[in-house]
């Protein structure tokens, strides 16, 4: 997980992924795309593939990178679970609103 | 028209974990609820089996909070932290800081509260001392809501 983050907290890294999100691309095409030098590409590929983000295949000449699907779903999964316990907070706080507002609209009537 | 219920977490910079909710009551109750000791143990307590066991706040600026949770199984954690700002109802910053520290020293939470037509916007707002803290808060949130949503976790999987 601390090898995904750290992978996708580098801004160049991360539009690579964005950029694969599309489809499989050829190091070249994400070199122009991204205005970078191809040698730059494929030095941060290589940490995306070391942390698992990218698979590469030869294409003839070319080298095709693909987005690795297993390490951003296990990212939303741990995310999801964060989400999850504020969201039970959160919910539990709806139910004392609501007795905070019934009790706010007693108080209000007695004063009438 | 706001959608009510529904949770947002985002990562506004890469020291920050912000939550958004709308809550369908008016802001001075929700900065009540989120202020007042005997309130927030009502509903502050994250996953199920885990109970607030201590919440102390001394609501004025540099007044101290501590917050400590207890499981079911006797496990603790505990919090402390100072308060920033207390601007009812709109506002309240406060520090915090974990016990055993898995978040590389101290955080500083900012609750905003914004009204709408008698539903309120609420804006939770953790800054972290670095990302590796921020990371790791997310990670802590992980382990303890998988203790105890394996179930759902599988479910999530699955899909």
């Amino acid at each position: 997980m601390i090898e995904t983050l750290q992978a996708l907290a580098e801004p160049n890294r991360f539009h690579i992924v964005e950029l694969l999100r599309e489809g499989p691309r050829p190091v070249g095409d994400m070199a122009h795309r991204l205005g970078l030098r191809q040698p730059q590409v494929s030095k941060h590929l290589r940490v995306l593939s070391d942390a698992g983000l990218v698979d590469v295949r030869v294409d003839a000449q070319r080298r095709i990178y693909a987005l690795r699907p297993a390490p951003l779903k296990e990212l939303e999964v741990w995310i999801a679970t964060y989400r999850r316990i504020w969201e039970g907070n959160f919910q539990r706080l709806d139910s004392v609103l609501e007795g905070l507002k019934a009790k706010e609209k007693k108080r209000g009537r007695t004063r009438r | 028209m706001q959608n009510s219920g529904t949770l947002k977490v985002t990562t506004p910079s890469e020291r920050e974990i912000a939550l958004t909710r709308v809550f369908d009551a008016p802001r001075h109750l929700v900065f009540e609820a989120w202020t007042k000791p005997e309130l927030v143990k009502r509903w502050l307590y994250g996953p199920d089996d885990w109970r607030l066991a201590v919440c102390e706040m001394d609501l004025r600026v540099g007044g101290a909070t501590r917050f400590v949770w207890r499981h079911g199984d006797g496990k603790e954690m505990g919090m402390s932290g100072v308060f920033r700002q207390i601007a009812p109802p709109d506002r309240l910053v406060f520090t915090e800081i974990w016990d055993q520290d898995w978040t590389g020293g101290e955080a500083l939470n900012t609750i905003a509260f914004t009204e709408h037509a008698g539903k309120t916007t609420l804006t939770q707002t953790v800054l972290y001392a670095s990302r590796s803290a921020r990371d790791g808060a997310l990670q802590t949130g992980m382990e303890r809501g998988a203790a105890v949503s394996y179930d759902r976790l599988a479910e999530l999987l699955k899909s």
